[in-house]
């Protein structure tokens, strides 16, 4: 007998009502993922990844509807059903996780309740009984102190706990359908590691059938058996994990493994390869294949006639025109340019050993409100929360530092502080030989332009309401870097070098896309021509494909213009790929610091070896590490005293980790480490 | 490094210029909402009628005719007569004149003081915005009304003292809608970029933070004209509007309200004109709120 799928999306078609016409944004999707299945569903933003998921189980809000196609679940028909029997089906036997955790949890309701809620309206459970099971369904999750958490409100556990919270809610009525839409993406790379750990374990055990969807090829590649990949609302590939992962056959599916940096290449021995353009929008489809304008291998037959999705062989199916023998031949290609030894052109050019920049002890508190009344007339003694703690550090010019650590580290804070947006509260910045400790409006204007920053959200990045010409010039007018009369002109060379061309001048922020915007922020940072430009996550809100690009146009102006640069990121392969040295950051400490290549290979400092271990590889057969970080970062109010990582540590030998500050080790070569244990225990195999 | 990996495709259309583009993209969002389209029917018909008010009237507004007091509609006066005689029609039509002139200039008025208090106070925080924001909570407690009749009554009833009135009575709402929406943008990276070009403080408030504070404000502005138009008509039914004989929708009404069992009419022509006015502008205004904020 042949087993029937859990759920069968059949040329599932979605489109969306926009003010001008009705959109298809997902079309000729079909998928089948059977019991104990995990199907991994990849593509950038902007795919439709989400869009089919919702559609399964109609949430698609007042303007979208599924136009075409069936959508059968244990081999009923899902479209078209009512309300209320949707309503009936989902929380029942269809079950969802979402990517906000804490937006996804009621914030006046305890845990407890929220759970149990589940149990009493779909199978009339008396309350007692609801809360005993869900306890268990939290021990099921491995939620520390269960019984604790189920009293407790949303905000008072952690991102991690709320995601398990929400697993375990979402596995409470053994669902023989789970939908997972980014549950790890507004996690730490520490706690992602974690639940993905938690995802694939209940897999295993529950064998439930599950859509897990995701922009990061590399999570998916930990938890899911079979993997779709989706390019502008179609399914371009479908195939199992491995096959997509050490055999992908579209272009497509390669271009997005060539464009991702990798944890374990040290700086220089890989490029990274984006792919060119963007997604299009739905509005706006090519003709012939979709991926064809983007697609380095693409004929002219591509731009006329539509791929059908084929399978080449059993269980690979692919929409490529060219699916053929010479695909082999291109990855060989490929593979042989990878592999060939590259000149060491990032050997440093001028390595003039000149200090840039030098951080002594700077510390960035911020005051707490007062609690009480008394507090405003200096009867409450002042909190404040210690965002950067004695941070040191020293850049020398041309190179690049790379800033690592979990988010509510200080690494953002200290970036600021840098620049002058956040005041000093204690330390000294020297910059160029000058002291500037002093906030921005008592920096001289020539310190001010030749310390730059690239900020992180492509969204905040540009005024909307100046086209991007205007703003590139602002800062050219107010620095007088060229006479009045050639702004334009500059402006023009400025936006060639970030790779956009002139027609950009009159266009508006809205009319970009991500990564134009954030070309257009790096190119007002460089319009000064700074001796160091700060990046804040400059990448970290793209798309992987345009990530590569923004990391390669960095290394490149950086090349050329010779610029440092800091680079932060949570993100430890494209520090990897990017960074000369590195600092390591956790609860406002810097924990190690060092050249980048003595960072990645052992001997490290506990928290560096947990964040290393937490990384996922774009490996299906990579073996998972067991080091993980429980809990979470302690309040930068009251740091813990002695090692502030003492809370979280894996290797803590005792009270001597709470009583005294770690001392300093040096390693030789600049690479210093702040722990109690010494380099050699450190080096031994169970801690590395 | 691959450059020709970086290029991206040219665009083929031209890129249309800011100006006529946000016009059109105005008139794509009020002819997607009915309700905006009538309400802007109803305002441009007000306005069409002050506008030409001369050519519309046969009568001036202010000339009485004691043949004919008190009269109902006849072919002479479509709308009557009111008890001094005056034609009611042309009262109205120039009423409008007054009520679309004062309504706006009073509301920009309190949206200038409105912006000048909220934009230093949302962008610096701290003791000013504590100062300036329980002075103007102070005014907030008083009753709108009786607040414009302490005014009034103060410095007197005249066309210009309406527009102060109402502007002190608006300028707090304003100021606290700018304080919200600079204390929200001021956190975005733009306005941290215009700072480390070194921009003085006043720059990056008027150049950075004002000019996309713009949505709500509009909104806000045509739905205070609104609101002007109703407390500029109670103030002239409370007789501390403009002073007689100015044509006045306030005032037909206070004039009229007496003798209303005899003729209705003035009051009715202008009671109609002023809730008409006042429906026009806040449906024009509702409508462009929904419509634009229907597709994000």
């Amino acid at each position: 007998m042949i087993e029937m799928p859990i759920l069968s999306v059949k040329n599932l078609a979605v489109s969306y009502k926009t003010r001008k016409r009705e959109i298809d944004a997902v079309r000729d999707v079909s998928f089948d993922i059977y019991r104990g299945e995990n199907l991994g569903l990849v593509g950038e933003s902007g795919c439709g990844k989400s869009t089919a998921a919702y559609a399964i189980v109609n949430f698609l809000g007042p303007n979208g509807r599924v136009r075409r196609g069936e959508i059968l679940f244990k081999g009923e028909q899902l479209r078209g059903r009512s309300e209320a029997e949707l309503r009936k089906l989902r929380g029942a036997d269809i079950s969802m996780v979402y990517q906000e955790p804490l937006s996804a949890l009621n914030p006046s309701m305890r845990i407890q309740d929220q759970l149990a809620e589940t149990l009493i309206t779909h199978r009339n459970y008396k309350k007692a009984d609801a809360f005993a099971e869900s306890l268990e369904a939290l021990k099921k999750v491995y939620m520390p102190d269960p019984e604790g958490v189920m009293r407790r409100y949303p905000h008072q556990i952690s991102g991690g706990q709320q995601q398990r919270v929400l697993i375990a809610m979402a596995m409470l009525n053994n669902p023989s359908l789970l939908i997972m839409d980014e549950p790890t993406t507004a996690l730490d790379v520490t706690v992602e590691a974690a639940v993905l750990d938690l995802i694939a374990e209940l897999q295993e055990r529950y064998h439930t059938a599950t859509l897990y969807i995701s922009h990061n090829l590399s999570v998916v590649a930990r938890v899911s058996d079979k993997v779709a990949v989706m390019y502008a609302g179609e399914i371009v590939e479908l195939a199992p994990a491995r096959t997509i992962f050490h055999n992908p056959m579209h272009p497509y599916t390669m271009g997005l493994m060539r464009c991702l940096p990798d944890v374990d290449a040290p700086k220089g021995t890989r490029t990274l390869h984006p792919i060119p353009g963007r997604v299009p929008s739905p509005a706006n489809l090519p003709n012939g294949c979709i991926f064809a304008p983007r697609c380095e291998q693409a004929n002219n037959q591509c731009s006329i006639d539509h791929p059908a999705l084929i399978e080449i062989e059993p269980g690979h199916q692919v929409r490529c025109l060219r699916r053929s023998k010479d695909w082999k031949e291109v990855q060989r290609l490929w593979a042989a340019a990878e592999s060939a030894p590259r000149e060491p052109e990032m050997a440093q050019l001028q390595l003039a050993d000149e200090t840039v920049l030098d951080v002594q002890d700077a510390k960035v508190y911020y005051p707490v409100p007062y609690k009480t009344v008394g507090g405003l007339v200096g009867l409450e003694k002042r909190q404040y929360v210690h965002a950067s703690d004695d941070v040191s550090f020293a850049i020398k010019r041309g190179r690049t530092l790379g800033i690592v650590g979990e988010s509510g580290c200080g690494k953002s804070t200290i970036a600021k502080a840098l620049v002058g947006l956040e005041p000093l509260f204690g330390g000294k910045l020297e910059f160029l030989n000058v002291d500037i400790s002093k906030p921005l409006s008592k920096r001289h204007i020539n310190t001010i332009r030749e310390l730059q920053m690239v900020f992180q959200d492509p969204n905040g990045v540009l005024n909307p309401s100046y086209t991007i010409g205007e703003q590139i010039a602002f800062s050219l007018r107010r620095f007088q870097t060229v006479p009045r009369n050639q702004v334009r002109a500059e402006v023009e060379r400025l936006l060639n070098a970030v790779k956009l061309d002139e027609s950009y001048y009159n266009r508006l922020p809205r009319q970009l896309s991500g990564g134009e915007k954030q070309r257009v922020g790096i190119a007002r940072a460089i319009s000064t021509n700074p001796a160091m430009v700060v990046c804040d996550e400059p990448a970290s809100a793209l798309d992987v494909s345009v990530q590569a690009a923004v990391l390669n146009l960095l290394l490149e102006i950086q090349k050329t213009r010779n610029t440092t640069m800091i680079l932060i990121s949570h993100d430890l392969s494209s520090v990897r790929f990017f960074s000369d040295d590195v600092a390591v950051m956790y609860l406002g400490r810097i924990v190690e610091v060092g050249p980048c290549e003595t960072i990645y290979r052992p001997p490290n400092h506990p928290y560096t070896t947990a964040l290393l271990a937490a990384v996922p590889r774009p490996d299906p057969d990579a073996e998972p590490s067991k080091i993980r970080l429980g809990g979470r970062v302690p309040s930068a109010i009251n740091p813990p005293s002695g090692c502030r990582f003492n809370t979280r540590c894996p290797f803590k030998i005792g009270e001597i980790c709470e009583q005294q500050e770690p001392p300093r080790r040096d390693l030789g070569q600049g690479h210093l480490i702040y722990c109690h244990l010494s380099p050699e225990e450190l080096s031994k195999p169970q801690i590395s | 490094m691959a450059t020709e990996n970086l290029t991206f495709p040219k665009q083929t259309q031209k890129a249309p210029s800011g100006f006529m583009e946000a016009i059109r993209n105005l008139a794509e969002v009020i002819f997607a909402s009915p309700t905006a389209i009538v309400g802007l029917t109803v305002v441009l018909i007000w306005v069409f009628i002050a506008v030409f008010a001369p050519v519309i009237t046969r009568y001036d507004p202010l000339s009485q005719d004691y043949m004919l007091i008190d009269k109902g509609p006849s072919s002479l006066h479509i709308l009557g007569t009111d008890d001094l005689g005056r034609d009611v029609w042309s009262r109205v039509a120039y009423g409008a004149r007054t009520i679309l002139m004062l309504g706006p200039l009073s509301v920009l008025v309190a949206f200038i003081c409105g912006i000048a208090l909220g934009l230093p106070a949302g962008y610096y925080q701290g003791w000013m915005d504590e100062v300036v924001m329980r002075i103007l909570d102070s005014f907030m407690a008083f009753p709108t009304i009786l607040l414009y009749m302490i005014i009034i009554s103060a410095v007197g009833a005249s066309s210009i003292n309406v527009v102060i009135a109402i502007a002190i009575g608006g300028a707090p709402g304003i100021a606290r809608l700018v304080r919200a929406l600079t204390m929200d943008i001021r956190t975005r990276e733009y306005v941290s970029a215009a700072k480390l070009r070194g921009d003085p403080d006043i720059l990056v408030m008027l150049r950075e933070i004002l000019p996309n504070c713009r949505g709500p404000l509009i909104v806000d502005f045509l739905l205070r004209i609104g609101y002007a138009a109703f407390y500029i008509g109670t103030l002239g039914f409370l007789g501390l509007g403009l002073p007689p004989p100015t044509p006045d929708w306030g005032g037909m009404v206070q004039e009229g309200h007496s003798h209303m069992t005899s003729n209705v009419w003035p009051v009715l022509c202008a009671t109609l004109a002023i809730v008409t006015l006042v429906i026009g502008l806040n449906m024009f205004a509702d409508g462009l709120r929904e419509e634009s904020m229907r597709y994000q």
